[in-house]
């Protein structure tokens, strides 16, 4: 088992660096100079003298390869270096906006567990009733919309049309921003903050929960027809106690490990959901990086995340390993 | 179709020693295709003390058969019938009484110990839930319980064992803590579903010393169902052949072996190499293949297999009743069963000329089985019943190889990824 | 007692086995025959209505130009009207009908969506099955390519592929292809790594068979399932990933009527306009879901067990 976790630490590295290192050809084969883009934007005429301080500075025009080995000896130092755009540091700008995603996605993951596992296991049970043909539909449904349209629709719900009909302000909620960045135990909104929180959060869940609510009555499924089932129930237990007892843990093994994935998902690459909501996070940042072509802080920001990503995978099947005893103690069966 | 009755208790015994009592049961499943008669008109009884031995090929309804006494399959129609349990029908009764009987006076004993076991839970738990449920002891007490029992099947550091998951045993073991966790309350009556079909040949014999010795230990009848007639001869006192849903002969093990009174039953011991073969005598195969339970031929089901029908005759007419043959309780459901008195093993081994028996004996078989305008379904027998009781085993979802990625499930749709976030 | 004389008999040759040959994957069970997988999925409603939500929507496509009465470039006078009888589906803010552009815009998420899914399962269905087949080395460098790719978020990845490609449909193709194969390639490399060690492989090894075609006359049929079910699913999402890059303008360009692009384009105007978002949106929405219907339908039917 130790082996193995170090063994996925160490692969961890060789990963990061080649995708990292292709982020980074790629990007440099990104059209448009950053340096005449910072000088002066698109449309405007560059001072030429401004554009080589800036190649000076930033070290631009040096050969890729020059480049690609300053960068490198910079990153493993966690010298991120700074933006572009506002010579504000990387790291602090990572340390902000990830604070901000990791709020937004802990509320996301929180209801893609309570509600998606509940919906899936119900689903499950009571196969083929009216619930359960309802909540295939819904489920499909959330997992297809396409969460700036769901986005939309909600703000058009609770925000624009309470406007318009003139409702009083307390029962209308915001569409876009942080709110006043006020909370408790890091992820519990406090005062006026929920209300900026609840549209972002019930849109990113959607999608994870119909998922995870899918993928629960799938196992949840294939576990009701296992043969160890039909063991528990030929002991004299009853129907609850086997599902319960018996089937529960078996089918919460691939969901978890699900939950796990989505996890980093949420957190890291929820751009769709951070752009409708304008909420300053990892995604939004990411996103207005790559047009404006602020190369220090995509890199630095997508290192961010390549790393929590792999951390999170490792995490997740170390935990998958652990639940299941087939695979933490090893191929057993010995003849 | 009319039904025999159901045979009486072997002479010498009061009605009191009939534990089990099946009557006239017939019960099968609904599909798309037509409705699958899995038990075509069952009756046997089961006296304390003894072992039965239901026989048949693959889709010969046996399982289906012990399955519906505990009733495990929830899809199971049964259009009737009735299971006896101490005289009352266990079709009858309430959830809540069947399930004082499962385990705790019936005990079942299924076919692959490693499917049929929890993977997540270790074994001495497994074995000890019995204890929990049906006597109220506690989490230590039940674990010593078990501990007794893993010892008592033969199995080494019992109290080790115990700890450990299912899939950490061998395949003769795993199979022994099934036999343990099945007798852990005592069962009056024990099913063993083809308890040795998964293992290999020197394991199956150690498996069934193993139920031979705790059935004395503990007095119980066994019910035990197999495809294997090697592992009847040694275990069974009585012996019901199964085919195409019914039983097709009764008797006493003796009686099946040495005075066969059934064109199956005969063909069923013809195919069996003997050890003291040459070498080069052909195997005695039963030509085709059982009938779609869907759609079953008229008269004798197995007459299109059979190498003395009276065809014309009413053997394709007329569906034989199960009836007394010979001695007390020797039945056959055969129109001209005590015509094969006269036949033995050996004569008919000798007497078959296989090469050119076969192919023609297959086309015969073909014409007669399927209507002109059916295709014959090579697995429908089979698919039959597995598709419609739907069983399955459930995939060892191995994240370590990736396995983790794989449909079904729901792990890929056009929200999945992470473009939709 | 009478034995049967085989000669007597007057024997019709069994009839022929209809459809293809049941195959068995290595769990030994029998696999549906083609008209027995259309009979099951016809009876699954969701999944019929899915299908011909799809086919209508081809047709739409087909035939835009017959059904649309304005051009995606015709402007007319009025200005982010809501829907009437003469705009089915109203203006939008420089005057042009937003039902004729949706209607349009369905060619270009089909066009993208198809070809992006076919470049994806090119390259996964060939990457994958070399992996699987070859394993050892081959394996490994593939392997830890994809580990690489599945590294990085992938919307942070395509949208960096779509701006270097540039902003048009044919660049979203390419970059859904090239990051869309990297699940086919999974599927088809495990399905391949189980299918290899199959009894019947090593008989046509045996036999002399070359590996190639081994692979390709012997085992890919039989990986073909999981490759339809992915492969439609992947259409869906593709049109989805589409929508995703369009909306956040790295896709195809106005006047191109892409329906993630129109969605981006009202974002401002929620208050005033809201038809100008709902329209498209829910043309992805819908076109995503039949495609989720119809590969959920798929998949239950090309899998008995699951009934």
């Amino acid at each position: 088992m130790t082996s193995y976790i170090i063994r996925r630490l160490l692969l961890i590295i060789p990963t990061v660096f080649l995708a990292l290192s292709f982020l980074f050809f790629l990007f440099f084969l990104l059209p448009g100079d950053p340096a005449s883009l910072l000088a002066g934007g698109e449309n405007r005429v560059v001072d030429p003298g401004v554009v080589e301080r800036i190649n000076d500075r930033y070290g631009l025009d040096d050969p890729i390869l020059v480049q690609f080995k300053d960068y490198w000896a910079r990153t493993v130092q966690w010298d991120l270096g700074e933006s572009f755009l506002n010579r504000r540091s990387v790291n602090d700008i990572l340390g902000e906006k990830a604070v901000n995603s990791l709020r937004l996605g802990i509320w996301a993951i929180i209801i893609e567990i309570i509600v998606g596992i509940s919906v899936g296991i119900l689903s499950a049970i009571r196969r083929y009733s009216i619930g359960d043909r309802l909540t295939t539909i819904l489920t499909a449904a959330a997992s297809a919309v396409p969460v700036f349209v769901l986005g939309f629709v909600l703000q058009y719900l609770f925000a624009v049309q309470p406007n318009k009909q003139g409702w009083p302000d307390w029962a209308r909620l915001r569409t876009s921003g942080l709110g006043p960045d006020t909370w408790t135990l890091f992820f519990i909104p406090t005062g006026e903050q929920w209300r900026y929180l609840i549209l972002p959060a019930v849109t990113l869940a959607c999608v994870s929960t119909a998922l995870a609510a899918r993928m629960t009555r799938g196992s949840m499924l294939e576990v009701l027809r296992a043969d160890y089932m039909r063991t528990a129930k030929a002991k004299g237990l009853s129907e609850r106690s086997v599902v319960v007892k018996h089937g529960l843990r078996n089918a919460m093994l691939p969901v978890v490990t699900l939950i796990g994935i989505d996890f980093g998902t949420v957190i890291g690459a929820a751009i769709l959901t951070e752009t409708t909501f304008s909420w300053p996070g990892l995604g939004s940042e990411i996103a207005n990086a790559v047009s404006a072509r602020d190369l220090p802080v995509l890199l630095g920001l997508t290192l961010a995340v390549v790393i929590a990503y792999a951390l999170i995978n490792l995490v997740v099947d170390v935990s998958y390993a652990f639940f299941d005893p087939r695979i933490r103690l090893g191929k057993g069966g010995q003849s | 179709m009319v039904d025999a009755p159901a045979p009486a208790p072997a002479p010498g015994l009061t009605d009191k020693d009939v534990l089990l009592s099946m009557r006239h049961l017939r019960a099968g499943f609904p599909t798309d295709d037509g409705f699958v008669r899995a038990v075509d008109g069952v009756s046997f009884d089961v006296v304390r003390g003894e072992v039965l031995a239901i026989v048949g090929e693959s889709g010969s309804g046996k399982s289906v058969t012990a399955m519906s006494i505990l009733g495990l399959q929830p899809t199971l129609e049964v259009a009737e019938g009735e299971i006896l349990w101490k005289g009352t029908d266990l079709l009858t009764m309430s959830e809540e009484q069947r399930r004082a009987v499962r385990g705790k006076e019936i005990a079942m004993i299924f076919q692959d110990p490693l499917t049929a076991l929890n993977p997540v839970h270790s074994v001495g738990r497994q074995i000890g839930e019995m204890a929990r449920i049906h006597e109220g002891l506690n989490k230590k007490q039940s674990f010593e319980r078990a501990v007794e029992m893993l010892d008592l099947v033969g199995i080494p550091e019992a109290r080790k064992r115990a700890s450990m998951f299912p899939h950490e045993f061998s395949g003769g073991m795993r199979q022994r803590a099934m036999i343990a966790m099945a007798i852990t309350c005592k069962p009056d009556l024990l099913i063993a579903d083809e308890p040795t079909t998964a293992l290999d040949v020197t394991v199956q014999a150690q498996v069934l010393e193993v139920l031979v010795g705790i059935k004395d230990e503990i007095d119980s009848a066994i019910i035990l169902i197999t495809h294997d007639l090697g592992v009847v001869a040694g275990l069974a006192h009585r012996v019901m052949v199964m085919y195409a849903g019914r039983p097709i002969e009764t008797g006493t093990t003796s009686e099946i072996f040495y005075e066969t009174r059934h064109p199956y039953t005969l063909g069923l011991l013809a195919s069996l190499p003997r050890l003291d073969d040459v070498g080069d005598e052909p195997l005695v195969p039963i030509v085709g293949s059982p009938p779609s339970l869907i759609r079953k031929p008229t008269g004798c089901s197995f007459h299109p297999r059979c190498r003395f029908a009276h065809v014309p005759g009413n053997c394709e007419t007329d569906d034989p009743n199960l009836r007394l043959v010979a001695g007390d309780s020797h039945m056959a459901a055969c129109h001209y069963a005590e015509d094969l008195a006269d036949v033995s093993i050996d004569s008919l081994r000798s007497s078959i000329d296989i090469a050119a028996d076969t192919e023609l004996a297959d086309l015969e078989v073909a014409a007669a089985i399927y209507l002109p305008e059916d295709e014959p379904e090579e697995d429908a027998v089979v698919a039959d019943v597995a598709v419609a009781e739907g069983a399955a085993h459930p995939g060892v979802t191995d994240r370590a190889e990736g396995g983790f990625d794989e449909w079904p499930g729901s792990g890929h749709g056009p929200g999945d990824g992470e473009v939709n976030r | 007692m009478t034995i049967v004389d085989p000669g007597a008999a007057a024997a019709a040759p069994p009839a022929a086995t209809g459809g293809d040959a049941p195959t068995t994957d290595d769990l030994g069970e029998a696999r549906p025959l083609r008209a027995d997988v259309w009979r099951r999925f016809r009876r699954n409603k969701l999944a019929m209505v899915g299908l011909v939500f799809i086919l209508l929507l081809l047709l739409a496509a087909i035939f835009a130009p017959l059904i649309t009465p304005y051009d995606i470039t015709d402007r007319t006078q009025s200005f982010r009207a809501p829907p009437s009888s003469e705009h089915w589906f109203g203006t939008d803010a420089i005057g042009r009908d937003v039902y004729s552009r949706v209607i349009f815009g369905a060619r270009v998420s089909l066009r993208i969506g198809i070809l992006a899914t076919v470049l994806s399962l090119l390259i996964g269905v060939s990457l994958g099955a070399i992996a699987g087949f070859f394993s050892g080395w081959s394996d490994t460098v593939i392997s830890r390519i994809i580990d690489v790719f599945l590294a990085i978020p992938y919307i942070v990845l395509a949208v960096a592929i779509a701006t270097v490609f540039g902003k048009s449909e044919n660049s979203v193709i390419l970059v859904l292809g090239l990051t869309g194969w990297l699940a086919m390639a999974r599927i088809v490399r495990s399905s391949f790594l189980s299918l290899k060690n199959l009894e019947y492989v090593e008989a046509a090894h045996a036999l002399g068979f070359s590996r190639a075609r081994i692979m390709f006359r012997h085992i890919l049929p039989n990986a073909l399932q999981p490759i339809i079910v992915y492969g439609t699913i992947a259409v869906g999402s593709a049109i989805l990933a589409e929508a995703a890059l369009s909306y956040l303008s790295v896709g195809p360009q106005d006047p191109t009527p892409a329906w993630g692009l129109m969605v981006s384009q009202g974002k401002g105007l929620l208050s005033n306009a809201p038809h100008l978002l709902f329209f498209p949106g829910a043309a992805i929405f819908l076109t995503v879901l039949a495609f989720v219907f119809v590969g959920d339908g798929l998949r239950d039917a090309l899998d008995p067990k699951l009934k």
